[in-house]
């Protein structure tokens, strides 16, 4: 019950606070704020009484566990889980609401109530997305984080807002819709085959398909989560929705609407289609290299202080699909950190963004340098985080990139070492920012003001997380791994089906199972046997 | 004592910490008594645990000092976690002292800089990075360090980031030596995939036990670490940025780009001898690189006119000179080069730091001259450091470790008398371009007058690098001279002795002779072209040759043509990213069909009656006649 | 009593919904257009009556009085409308009236 309550307090909060809205801004960005807290204490005290490391399990193992009955009629249930994997992301989520609450304290002064409605429903649709074991609950889910953050944008936003806002929501809608169509088709044929109908995600979780099938049902999931993610070549609504939201809406697209596609892709495309989720990896893999640098290639070219760090996100989704379909143990709870690194780290940095906006009122960085002057507490905070984004060990990025290429390498040589020199391109973008904005000649007199005591909290929280995912990663990796290894038994548990069906012994997905299931014994510390040894070095 | 050892980069740190946070309000005493005693605890914790070492050694020569796990993936489990041996010890030592005699010279140097609390933090941080990079026990903490210094260099090179050039320089630093680390990064996953552990221990005695001698494995696996040691230690090919890191101010030059952090890739290459022993491709190809490289920066230090270019360019043919020790071998005299170059350099840039200062800011030290009376500390303690650097035969620490590595460059058994012949040509060129310098400096008529006057913190950071320029070659006398080796005795214990040929045993002292006469040599011919008789020199300022030379040998030149204006131009040509033509291309698509469609919609209620007409008329004959 | 013949009462139905179709095509003042709409409706009413005279079922007539009741709502509507348009553009030409062009 406590996990609807989650979400339940922030629909609740988000009405409560439009209404006060009417009457008193400052009131209802109190009221959204108290709303986060209460459930981010919540969140936390989940996370603190359960301490993770949970032993590898057959089947999922939720740490809690709720279900009540929804639409009987259609088998539709209101069922919510938590694990590791999203416990930590929805603390995440609420973390990150707190930030966008705050950031946009002084921000937005139209329509403050109605803003932080959109907000709180924004992030309840999010959290729901991520609890959500239902797949009609989780489609559910999944168009209420759209409307809102559609209304975000289309009001909110900057200049071009009314287009960003459309094309971001025919991306999502278009793509949601097919996934849609597969969440039916899906529905029909377990009923078909076993007579009962249900949108239950565990007991849709054995369905047999054919190949074709799932071939096709997999694509419909997996469009959804890559245009969400995104991947490129479906990334175009990405920076404009970026650039033109405001800057609460820009740290909530990139911290968190993005990881909802990744998110999915481990809880859904993957588990629910193993056979063909394998047999794309190797492509899927590719368009993540590609991600990465293409990603980066257009970061370096942008002036737009936001359009460029929009697109420093494909670059580092880019690493997040990489890691995904590397399928190995390293490798995702890579993902996992990614993750979390990234949402934090442009987070901050549209925090930053959009800070330097609210004070000298343009994005454009050729009319901007010399900030560091001005604004030193900004400027450090600028750097630390452009560092972070450029993988700067010691800080969270750096172990995510590390432990996905690392993985990854594991699986495909020559990718892997096309999708490091992402890690050169990525200076080239982060030392630019710092040139740009803070570092050179002043452009202008500049009369603007460092941050604030409330930026500067916001900022401290944000640093500390940051530093601690690139000191302390193991809080995480703890967390996540029971979560991390079913996915991974997901990968392999197909593995004998596959190596005795008639498939080319040279395909890459053989070697995916290969090191998978080597990976799985070393992480059970078995003893690799000499033949496997081997192996394992001549496939490499 | 040695459980203190997390100290060593905890302290200063800390001190980063402090001042990052709390420099901006304090004052500037404060600020230096914090950033310079931070550094110098931990300089005297890094004696203590030294001695405590030497006279009580644990076992196998070793400790090791585990902080806590960083991460733990299926087996893979590096912690952040210490290794103290000879070499991690004479590493740290080095760094340590050498860097709080920087800091303390640095109290005074910048102390009229609007950034000084800025400034002690970054190189607080340096410190602490650079020590955490010596002592890591695993691969990644070292990267760790790696990475962090770069950052640190690109901080401290950007210092004065009011002026473009300064951030470009800055920038071009860390990108170049990004693309090292690229390389050392890929040679971590390969070597995470083959051992699943990044243990550096672990990895040298699984590498000696599983693979085999020369195979293409471990000849990858050394070319792709070695790329990492190339970038950082501005080795060929990666040598570009150095040169113009010298934006940063001259303490920084002295620490980062002389002393400590440059000499990080002779570090990695002594740290995994094993894996380049394995290698004997890749060990080839350090001394090579070694050999080359320390000819092509010497001959461009003779071209330049920026006092601080010319000390760039000869740390860059010194770190040449440990490459080659390394590469034939001699693994501890690379080490034992590092150490006095730590010394000498370091009291160059920091001299030469004393005389910028002094002449305001005066760079070009053909515009200098004459300073030997006005600034005699800087004189002397400035001579005594080109004497060690030009290896001045018998008196000066340099002569022992240079000497010995152009020995055995020919007497090892895998060096070669092509080796042997440029790096004595390189000697050559040494004392040529460090004379050069000297008598440019310091002699002839004074031509811009003093403004400042060095104080005693200065001063005493001369004297005492001075004396460990000179007194630090006594602890490693060569065969000829009693074979007094205390500090290879003491590498030994991690890094293995040179192999000689045996046949050409007993021919040092001839060789020691050739090397010195020709030192000589070369300060005669800078009295005679730089002092005595100018006017050849100038003309050939004029020529292409020399030309060619001040601009690096025109490796900026070809990399701005071969990387640069092609990155650039292929970021430029696609700022608007042609894939979101792509779903234009379908909106305007479909607003097209909606345009045709459009012209259906008249407004006319009699077109659309006529319409209706038609269609129904149409349906039902198809309804009828089917 | 002489029936009419089945076929002659929808031959009339059929002529006088024609008479309607091409009275609603070819005027182009929207009150014949109203009136010419009216006669089609009563063109089917009368096909509705003579099918119900011809197979005695009280289905037809009662098909009729929903047209009546539908064709008086329609015409009170639809006259109000012209009213307003009239009002509006002062002319009741459709072919001018256009405005909802696409």
């Amino acid at each position: 019950m406590i996990l609807a309550w989650l979400i339940i307090i922030m629909m609740i909060g988000g009405l409560l606070a439009w209404l006060a809205g009417k009457w008193n801004v400052l009131m209802c960005r109190w009221i959204a704020l108290i709303t986060l807290i209460i459930d981010f204490i919540i969140i936390i005290a989940i996370w603190v009484s359960n301490p993770g490391n949970i032993e590898i399990s057959q089947k999922p193992e939720w740490l809690i566990e709720f279900t009540t009955s929804w639409i009987p009629q259609f088998g539709i249930d209101f069922h919510l889980a938590l694990d590791g994997l999203n416990l930590i992301l929805v603390s995440l989520t609420i973390f990150l609401g707190i930030i966008s609450v705050i950031t946009s304290w002084t921000e937005i002064t139209e329509h403050a109530g109605f803003f932080h409605f959109n907000i709180l429903w924004i992030l309840a649709g999010i959290t729901g997305v991520f609890l959500s074991l239902d797949l009609f609950l989780f489609y559910f889910f999944w168009e209420v984080m759209l409307i809102p953050m559609y209304f975000l944008i289309g009001i909110w936003g900057h200049e071009n807002r009314v287009y960003a806002a459309f094309k971001f929501l025919i991306f999502t809608q278009a793509s949601g819709l097919l996934m849609f169509l597969s969440i039916l088709a899906l529905y029909f044929i377990h009923g078909k085959a076993t007579g009962v109908y249900t949108f239950d995600y565990l007991q849709l979780l054995g369905t047999s398909l054919s190949t074709s099938e799932s071939f096709i049902l997999m694509c419909g999931f997996l469009i959804a989560f890559l245009v969400k993610l995104p991947a490129v070549p479906f990334h175009p609504w990405l920076p404009d929705a970026h650039t033109e939201a405001p800057t609460a809406g820009s740290v909530i697209l990139a911290g968190l609407l993005l990881k909802t596609g990744a998110y999915g892709i481990l809880r859904y495309a993957l588990p629910l289609f193993p056979q063909s989720a394998i047999a794309v990896s190797p492509y899927a893999m590719v368009f993540g290299a590609i991600g990465i640098l293409y990603g980066a290639k257009l970061a370096f070219a942008q002036t737009d202080f936001k359009r460029l760090v929009a697109y420093t996100s494909v670059s580092h989704m880019g690493f997040i699909l990489l890691g995904t379909f590397a399928g190995n143990a390293l490798a995702l709870q890579g993902v996992v950190v990614q993750m979390l690194a990234h949402g934090i780290s442009t987070g901050a940095l549209f925090v930053i963004a959009g800070s330097i906006q609210e004070r000298i009122h343009t994005r454009d960085m050729t009319q901007m340098g010399g900030l560091w002057q001005e604004v030193p507490g900004m400027a450090g905070a600028g750097l630390l985080f452009s560092l972070a984004s450029l993988g700067l060990p010691g800080l969270g990025n750096f172990v995510a990139e590390f432990l996905i290429l690392a993985g990854s390498y594991q699986v495909s040589i020559g990718l892997t070492i096309f999708a490091a020199s992402g890690l050169i391109a990525s200076t080239l973008y982060s030392l630019m920012i710092m040139q740009k904005v803070f570092y050179g000649k002043k452009k202008k007199v500049w009369n603007i003001k460092d941050l604030g005591v409330r930026e500067m909290i916001m900022m401290g929280a944000m640093i500390v997380v940051i530093v601690w995912l690139g000191v302390f990663p193991q809080t995480f990796l703890n967390t996540a791994r029971s979560s991390v290894n079913n996915i991974l038994q997901h990968f392999t548990s197909r593995n004998t089906k596959v190596e005795t069906g008639s498939v080319d012994k040279n395909n890459l997905f053989q070697k995916i199972n290969f090191i998978n299931m080597i990976d799985e014994k070393r992480s059970n510390s078995m003893i690799l046997t000499g033949h496997e040894k081997i192996i394992l070095r001549r496939e490499h | 004592m040695l459980n203190l050892l997390w100290l060593i980069p905890a302290l200063p740190f800390l001190g980063f910490l402090l001042l990052a946070v709390f420099g901006g309000r304090m004052n500037k005493t404060g600020v230096a008594f914090l950033g310079v005693g931070s550094v110098g605890i931990s300089a005297l914790l890094t004696i203590l645990i030294g001695i405590d070492f030497i006279s009580s050694p644990p076992d196998g020569y070793s400790f090791n000092q585990t902080l806590w796990v960083w991460m733990n993936i299926a087996g893979f489990k590096p912690g952040i976690a210490f290794h103290l041996d000879s070499l991690s010890l004479i590493f740290t030592f080095a760094i340590s002292f050498v860097g709080f005699l920087i800091h303390i010279y640095s109290a005074e140097f910048m102390i009229d800089d609007e950034g000084y609390s800025r400034f002690f933090a970054y190189m607080n941080l340096f410190v602490a990075l650079m020590i955490t990079l010596v002592l890591a026990d695993n691969f990644l903490l070292l990267y760790l360090g790696w990475e962090g210094v770069g950052l640190c260099s690109y901080l401290l090179i950007g210092f004065w980031y009011k002026e473009p050039a300064n951030v470009y320089a800055a920038n071009k630093a860390f990108i170049v030596t990004r693309i090292g680390d690229t390389s050392m990064a890929i040679g971590l996953f390969l070597l995470v995939l083959h051992f699943n552990t990044l243990d550096i221990q672990n990895i040298l005695q699984s590498v000696s036990t599983q693979w085999v001698r020369g195979s293409s494995l471990a000849v990858l696996t050394a070319f792709l670490l070695l790329g990492g040691a190339l970038g950082k230690s501005a080795q060929l090919p990666l040598q570009t940025w150095l040169p113009d890191a010298m934006a940063g101010p001259s303490p920084v030059s002295a620490l980062i780009h002389a002393a400590t952090m440059v000499t990080a890739g002779v570090y990695l290459i002594a740290r995994t001898h094993t894996l380049f022993d394995f290698a004997p491709i890749a060990q080839n190809a350090v001394a090579t690189i070694g050999a080359l490289t320390l000819l092509i920066a010497g001959f461009s230090a003779l071209t330049q006119t920026d006092i601080k270019k010319v000390l760039a360019y000869s740390t860059i043919s010194q770190i040449g000179y440990m490459f080659l020790a390394l590469g034939v071998g001699a693994w501890a005299l690379g080490i034992f080069h590092f150490m006095i170059h730590a010394f000498f350099k370091a009291l160059l840039f920091l001299a030469a730091g004393a005389v910028i200062n002094a002449l305001h800011h005066e760079h070009n030290m053909f515009k200098m001259g004459g300073l030997r009376k006005e600034l005699p500390v800087v004189y002397w303690t400035f001579l005594i450091a080109s004497a060690s650097l030009a290896a001045f035969p018998l008196i000066t620490a340099g002569f022992y470790s240079k000497d010995e590595i152009i020995w055995y460059s020919w007497a090892s058994n895998i060096g070669s008398p092509w080796l042997w012949l440029i790096s004595l040509i390189g000697a050559f060129i040494t004392s040529v371009y460090t004379f050069r310098m000297v008598f440019a400096i310091f002699f002839g008529e004074q031509k811009t007058p003093v403004s400042q006057k060095p104080g005693k913190r200065i001063k005493i950071t001369l004297i005492v690098l001075a004396a460990l320029s000179v007194l630090g070659g006594f602890v490693e006398l060569p065969e000829t001279m009693g074979g007094f080796a205390p500090f290879t005795h003491f590498l030994h214990h991690t890094l293995p002795a040179v192999a000689l040929r045996s046949e050409e045993s007993g021919i040092e002292l001839l060789f020691q002779i050739i090397t010195a006469v020709l030192t000589l040599a070369g300060i005669y011919l800078a009295y005679q072209f730089y002092f005595k008789n100018v006017k050849f020199t100038e003309r050939f300022k004029q020529t292409g040759l020399s030309k060619f030379l001040f601009s690096g040998c025109g490796f900026d030149w070809l990399y701005d043509r071969a990387f640069m204006y092609p990155a650039i131009f292929f970021a430029r040509i696609n700022r608007n990213d042609f894939i979101d033509n792509i779903y234009t291309f379908i909106t305007w698509l479909s607003t097209a069909l909606n345009g045709m469609l459009i012209k259906t919609q008249t407004g006319r209620i009699r077109w659309y009656a006529t319409v209706i007409t038609m269609g129904a008329v149409i349906t039902l004959t198809i309804v009828l006649v089917s | 009593m002489t029936f009419v013949p089945f076929e002659s009462g929808l031959i009339l139905a059929a002529v006088l919904f024609l008479l309607g179709l091409i009275g609603v095509l070819v005027r182009r003042n929207i009150i014949f257009m109203l009136l010419s709409t009216e006669i089609m409706l009563n063109a089917s009413g009368l096909a509705f009556v003579t099918a119900s005279a011809r197979w005695m079922q009280p289905e037809g007539q009662v098909m009729f009085i929903f047209i009546l009741a539908m064709a008086a709502a329609e015409v009170s509507v639809g006259l109000a409308l012209i009213m307003q348009i009239y009002h509006q553009f002062k002319t009741l030409d459709t072919d001018t009236l256009n405005n909802m062009k696409g």
